[in-house]
């Protein structure tokens, strides 16, 4: 630590370019912050969701609807500890960009299978008491500046009322938060009750899939092709598979945009990393001859080696956090470069540990080579050197 | 006058002859400028390339009728009645075999992807014979059309390369019906050639549909003839449809897409832009300082300022240049025409594009690599400019 004064000195030899040098590390790092978070984005929140679901869909495609009656057979099923479903409404607030997604639901199983979605308890009554009631997720709530009581007009695409009309008003009873921060809160979840009454046409008489919750996750498969073949040979026919399953087959299907877009920023953050190792390495040979002063001087060659590698170090880690920081405090309090279309946008935990281990790793790695020229330095060569 | 430009000229000249001597740094500046346009250039070319597949297929003489309050074929409805009456309004083409227009069913059917063995949602369309004549460049590369009433379908040349087992003789099970895959078709690029097409009038039954259709595409006698056409429709009191173009439909499904695309390749592009600068920065710095006696010589000789300044520029912005004509390179040679599939969020099925890098993007790139090189250049230019002579030449 007293040679800390000595490293502070060298650093501040040239200003300018320890700043400028400190901007690239800081740039990078910030870079590498916004990757993570985009990689999160982009896999959709595969690895939250439960285990012990299944969700049943129509075996032809997830858009096809399923007759209302399944839900008592399936809820028949041994093993089956709870059934809810869902029904998409996609509707549009105000414009079609502001896009995000709509279910109409079973109020009273909703919110117990999907515990991940947090509900304040008397919200979640005054919502099941409330036919146009609506729980909104947190992110949705803040994109559009809602609050609890307000009126949410939705135009509807597919659903119209009774009267033709294709707008629906909603209340909102309720908002709900992620349990963890992989969970997306851009839903909108509205009494299907509502959408079957109010709807033209009437009694719709399907709901787009249903979600189960299973007591034993181990007895996933066997459950899923009991269901399935309960609904064999009928005109819907099922495709029963965990909820993981579902998730990562969109997740596919978005396919290999979020994988060409994070490789493509991975390459961008290691080109910054080389620019600036460069400039790092280059600065360190400048000063050939004053290492080797400091060897005339009696440090050893160790110790050369180590105020070369601190200093590289010491950059690194100074860019590096202050990189991810900033990045942590955009994503945290901005969110994402789109405006929030992209549902899902944080940074998270292991992969801030993992930049910080690359910083020091960068350090070193820009440090070594011209440390350990100096460390072998002649002093005679060194000091003829001009 | 004359005199001042020929001494930029010998000083820039010196210059640029002596980048040789730093090459270390002048190729980190270059290598800096290369990573900028290039992630740039790639990434914006995802959006590019989708759009371009959405929007090349929308004509702007071809008319969309869908049920009003829809905003995509997937949500919509008509009944058979109301399609014959939007077939024989007064705007549409009409052909030997009556009006060019065609009604269609539209869902999705489960293919596995090749790359990955996952099931996708590729889109099956059940057309009229009039399908063929309304989008008229279609074409059939390998085998042949279905035949009408046949359980037979036609794959697009994207669809049957990105999913598997659409090969011409295969068999496909949908809907409680046995397909066979019959020919496979280009449509110059478009939109079209993602999908599956066969016959509407067995698509119906075996999806039970009934009579129903989704929308209805109509080839009108001209561009100008949309608005009386649409005006017709909306008009009139049997219909409650919703008329677009075409092409403004292709072009408002492309949004949301081309937007984040967009949004994160702009974003990512400015980051590195300002960690290039800084990089451009140290490099005209120490290019500043080790040339000092050299500018403080020529000073002393009794060359201006000005010269001094423009000669630093120009190394930076040559530099820069030179950094992006690279990253465009690379970024062109590399993944112009690059194959991937999407999921297009508004009609819930695959769309199979090619990375598009086009000459606004290059463009683009290459506005970058010049502000980078500009900011790069200005600061030590005016800093070699302002050395006093005489300090300058004392120093080693």
């Amino acid at each position: 630590m007293k040679f800390f004064p000595l490293i502070w000195s060298n650093l501040k030899r040239r200003k300018v370019r320890t700043v400028f040098t400190l901007l690239s590390i800081f740039a990078a790092f910030f870079l590498f912050g916004y990757l993570a978070a985009i990689r999160v984005a982009f896999s959709m929140g595969v690895n939250v969701v439960g285990a012990d679901r299944l969700s049943v869909i129509h075996k032809t495609a997830i858009i096809m609807p399923l007759p209302v009656s399944y839900k008592e057979r399936i809820a028949s099923v041994p093993g089956v500890e709870a059934v809810t479903f869902l029904n998409w409404f996609g509707g549009v607030y105000q414009d079609p960009k502001n896009f995000f997604p709509q279910m109409a639901v079973d109020t009273d199983t909703m919110f117990d299978l999907y515990r991940e979605m947090v509900v304040p308890k008397e919200q979640l009554e005054a919502w099941t008491a409330d036919r146009t009631g609506v729980i909104v997720g947190k992110a949705t709530m803040e994109r559009f500046g809602w609050k609890l009581g307000d009126r949410v007009p939705i135009q509807g695409t597919i659903y119209r009322k009774q009267d033709g009309s294709p707008l629906w008003e909603f209340t909102i009873r309720g908002v709900y938060t992620g349990r963890e921060k992989e969970v997306d809160t851009s839903g909108f979840y509205f009494h299907y009750d509502y959408l079957n009454q109010a709807s033209r046409g009437g009694d719709l008489g399907f709901v787009g899939w249903y979600v189960i919750r299973i007591a034993d996750p181990a007895q996933a498969a066997e459950i899923s092709k009991k269901i399935d073949s309960l609904f064999a040979n009928s005109p819907a026919e099922t495709k029963t598979q965990t909820e993981k399953a579902l998730a990562q087959s969109f997740a596919n299907q978005v396919g290999d945009i979020g994988l060409i877009l994070t490789s493509i920023i991975a390459v961008a953050f290691f080109m910054l990393l080389l620019i600036v190792g460069n400039t790092m390495a280059q600065s360190v040979r400048e000063r050939t001859n004053e290492l080797a002063v400091l060897k005339t001087l009696g440090f050893s060659h160790g110790q050369v080696l180590g105020f070369v590698l601190a200093e590289s170090c010491l950059l690194a880690l100074l860019g590096g956090a202050m990189g991810l920081g900033l990045a942590w405090v955009l994503i945290t309090s901005v969110g994402d470069p789109t405006n929030g279309q992209l549902p899902v946008f944080f940074l998270p935990g292991k992969d801030a540990v993992l930049g910080a281990a690359v910083a020091i790793l960068f350090g070193l790695a820009t440090g070594v080579l011209p440390a350990m020229q100096a460390m072998r330095l002649r002093i005679v060569d060194a000091l003829r050197r001009v | 006058m004359f005199n001042a430009l020929s001494q930029v000229a010998t000083v820039t000249w010196l210059g640029l002859r002596t980048v040789g001597q730093r090459l270390g740094s002048s190729l980190a500046t270059i290598f800096g400028v290369m990573g900028v346009v290039g992630v740039l250039i790639v990434v914006l070319s995802i959006g590019e390339g989708f759009r371009r597949a959405l929007v090349s297929s929308g004509s702007d003489d071809t008319a969309l009728v869908l049920r009003s309050g829809s905003d995509s074929e997937m949500t919509s409805g008509l009944l058979r009645d109301h399609t014959r009456i939007v077939a024989e309004a007064p705007g549409v083409l009409r052909g030997a075999q009556g009006p060019v227009a065609s009604a269609e069913l539209y869902v999705v059917v489960d293919v596995p992807k090749r790359s990955t063995g996952t099931d996708a949602n590729v889109p099956l369309r059940g057309v009229q014979p009039a399908a063929f004549q309304v989008r008229d460049e279609i074409e059939i590369v390998e085998g042949r059309v279905f035949q009408p009433g046949r359980n037979e379908i036609i794959a697009g040349r994207s669809a049957a390369s990105e999913f598997a087992g659409l090969e011409v003789g295969n068999k496909k099970r949908w809907g409680g019906v046995e397909w066979t895959v019959v020919g496979i078709f280009e449509a110059g690029g478009g939109l079209s050639e993602s999908e599956i097409w066969c016959d509407v009038g067995v698509l119906q039954p075996a999806y039970r549909r009934g009579s129903t259709f989704q929308a209805v595409y109509a080839k009108l006698e001209s561009a100008a003839a949309f608005d009386g056409f649409k005006d017709n429709l909306t008009t009139d009191p049997r219909l409650d449809v919703k008329v677009i173009r075409e092409s403004e439909y292709y072009e408002a499904q492309s949004r949301t897409l081309h937007s984040i695309i967009t949004g994160l390749g702009v974003f990512i592009g400015l980051v590195m832009a300002i960690g290039a600068t800084f990089g451009a920065l140290n490099t005209m710095y120490s290019a500043v300082a080790t040339r000092t006696r050299e500018v403080a010589t020529l000073r002393a000789l009794g060359f201006g300022a000005g010269p001094v300044v423009v000669s630093i520029l120009a190394e930076a912005l040559f530099l820069s240049l030179v950094g992006g004509a690279l990253g465009s390179a690379v970024a062109y040679l590399g993944f112009n025409g690059f194959r991937a599939a999407t999921m297009n969020w508004s009609s819930f099925s695959q769309v199979a594009f090619q990375f598009a890098v086009t000459p606004p993007l290059i463009a683009l790139g290459t506005v970058f690599a010049l502000v980078i090189g500009l900011i790069g250049g200005l600061f030590p230019a005016i800093r070699a400019a302002r050395m006093p002579v005489a300090t300058a030449l004392r120093e080693l």
